[in-house]
């Protein structure tokens, strides 16, 4: 199956990832080179195989619900780009 | 005393033990081969104020350290450290522009068991951007180079700890950190002539460390001997509350189980592992290792790992896809790289151009193939047939090991360190071939490590590969320290840097 340079986009898009329009060609010929050397895994007899979701079978962890931390606000907002009156600051996201 | 920088975490254990030496001494010598390695492009964010300081605490330790109450396991012993992994109010970037200037308030879970046990960190190393990479090439900081050289050509590390291999094998430190979600611990030992082990997934709290793949990835040491790997993986594993996939098995005492004793071991020789267009010293190496096993009392046994073939194209499924995932984090909001936007410009833009500037070519590829391969309509085709191959590769070893195999012996790589820049123009799965023997490891969660087993005739180093069974990295080593008896590698680079 062949990516075009219209699902590249679509695909930057969804991973927002700014790609110029003239990167977008080369951006599927990669795209192609990988999914092609995937598609192996279509000669592979998978039917009733579960999918592995952990390397060693055990349950998850569970834990009390309780507060076990808290009042950092200074830590966290010590990385931040844009840290404003007690919040993260970015553009404006409703007109 | 000259030369301390050269010594094994154990030489130099004993002699801090015996107060023939001093941590500040010791930490001095890695400091002054640091300053004399910017060459080698390893050591990308030094901290001898910290090392200092660190190695005074650790000789008033030492000095009231006595039989009842010992110093801790590395009390003194320098380290490096993985850009990977988070450090308190040091730099920790994962080689990416996207962290760059970014200063954790905390320290990873593996890193604290490293400085609890008296660990002196000396800074942080070199690897490719968010550890995806073979050869150290996608790094933010510039290429690290292989101390081993034998023409004009500036050789690559491997990678993605090729910061942390290259500074070992430079004797920079005693010992480093490094993380290996695909061979990126393995791979760099192979190539530098070093010993590297990942342990089995779970042993290492991966709390703290900047995620790549997370059900792949795993710490572990990168050392000058198998003795080293042992003393150091102790140090670093140990169950942690904050990595729900920590496990809270017991952690034996490994150097304890060192003998070197593998009589009546059976060793598993894979025939898929014999790859096509496989160089033939690799091959001789590969021969050599299991007849010195087998002269060492082991028994080698043909096994098969018939799906060994589909391991990479179902790693460049799931590794994507849980970066995809993972790497979502880097919006320029809460901390990192934030783009400068034009006016008019939305969040939506924001988040576009901060992460078209932050993120490296390399890994703007791989998340955009793990958002394709996890976007509506192909996440069955892709995702979760790439998930139930890997259950298929996972089998494979638990038969081997369930007919009575105690580890298999492979190449760790298909060749030696290859010049910088040389791959520049292939395409990307030529490179991803690198990790053709390692990555089945990984996606079956088991212990792998490397050992070096001679040069090739270039003169370069070569290792070969042990992996082992879930949770008997104990077993595993002592295997790994008869293959290094057996080979005796004791060949250095020599200083050009």
């Amino acid at each position: 199956m062949a990516i075009d340079t219209e699902t590249a986009a679509r695909v930057a898009k969804l991973a927002r990832i700014k790609v110029e329009d003239s990167d977008l060609p080369a951006l599927a010929g990669e795209f192609n080179a990988i999914l092609g050397f995937i598609e192996q895994l279509n000669e592979v007899d998978v039917s009733g195989i579960e999918p592995m979701t952990s390397v060693t079978p055990m349950r998850l962890k569970r834990r009390v619900d309780a507060v076990t931390d808290g009042d950092q606000q200074d830590k966290i907002r010590a990385n931040a780009p844009d840290f404003r009156e007690g919040f993260f600051a970015v553009p404006k996201v409703v007109e | 005393m000259s030369d301390l920088n050269a010594l094994t975490l154990a030489g130099a254990r004993d002699k801090l033990v015996a107060k023939e030496i001093t941590s500040v001494e010791l930490t001095e010598a890695c400091l002054a081969a640091i300053e004399g390695s910017d060459n080698l492009n390893a050591f990308v964010h030094k901290t001898p104020e910290i090392a200092l300081d660190q190695a005074r605490a650790a000789d008033q330790r030492l000095a009231k350290g006595s039989q009842q109450d010992p110093a801790p396991a590395l009390c003194g012993l320098p380290l490096g450290i993985k850009d990977l992994f988070c450090t308190k109010g040091v730099p920790s970037q994962a080689a990416s522009a996207i962290l760059k200037g970014f200063k954790p308030e905390y320290e990873s879970t593996v890193s604290q068991n490293l400085l609890d046990a008296g660990a002196v960190m000396l800074g942080k190393l070199n690897m490719d951007e968010f550890a995806m990479g073979s050869s150290n090439e996608t790094s933010v900081y510039g290429d690290t180079v292989n101390p081993w050289k034998v023409d004009d050509r500036r050789l690559t590390p491997g990678g993605s700890s090729g910061g942390s291999a290259g500074a070992v094998a430079a004797d920079l430190c005693l010992a480093a950190t490094g993380t290996d979600t695909g061979g990126s611990i393995r791979q760099p030992a192979a190539f530098t002539g070093t010993v590297g082990i990942k342990p089995t997934y779970g042993r290492c709290s991966r709390w703290g460390i900047v995620a790549f793949a997370s059900s792949l990835d795993q710490a572990g040491p990168i050392t000058k001997s198998v003795r080293d790997a042992a003393i150091m993986l102790e140090a670093m594993c140990g169950h942690d509350p904050k990595d729900s996939t920590s496990s809270e098995l017991p952690v034996p005492n490994f150097e304890a189980l060192l003998t070197g004793d593998i009589r009546g071991q059976k060793i598993g020789i894979p025939k898929e592992y014999r790859m096509d267009g496989m160089p033939d010293e690799i091959e001789a190496l590969w021969r050599d290792g299991a007849a010195k096993l087998a002269d060492a009392g082991a028994e080698m046994v043909d096994i098969s790992l018939p799906h060994t073939k589909y391991a990479l194209p179902a790693y460049y499924v799931i590794a994507p896809a849980e970066a995809s995932s993972n790497l979502a984090r880097y919006d320029g909001v809460r901390y990192g790289h934030r783009a400068t936007l034009d006016a008019g410009d939305g969040i939506t833009e924001m988040y576009e151009k901060t992460r078209a500037e932050g993120f490296g070519a390399e890994v703007q590829r791989r998340v955009m193939v793990g958002t394709y391969v996890l976007s509506a309509g192909f996440y069955d085709a892709y995702y979760n047939r790439a998930r139930k191959v890997r259950a298929l590769i996972k089998q494979d070893f638990d038969t081997v090991f369930a007919a009575g195999v105690d580890a298999i012996l492979a190449p760790t790589t298909p060749s030696a360190a290859f010049g910088l820049g040389e791959m520049q123009n292939a395409d990307p799965l030529q490179m991803y071939l690198n990790d053709v023997f390692t990555v089945t490891v990984n996606l079956a969660g088991l212990p792998g490590v490397s050992v070096p087993a001679g040069l090739d005739a270039q003169g370069l180093p070569l290792g070969l590969q042990l992996i082992g069974r879930p949770w008997e990295e104990g077993d595993l080593l002592n295997c790994a320290l008869a293959l290094e008896r057996a080979v005796g590698f004791s060949q250095k680079p020599n200083k050009w840097w």
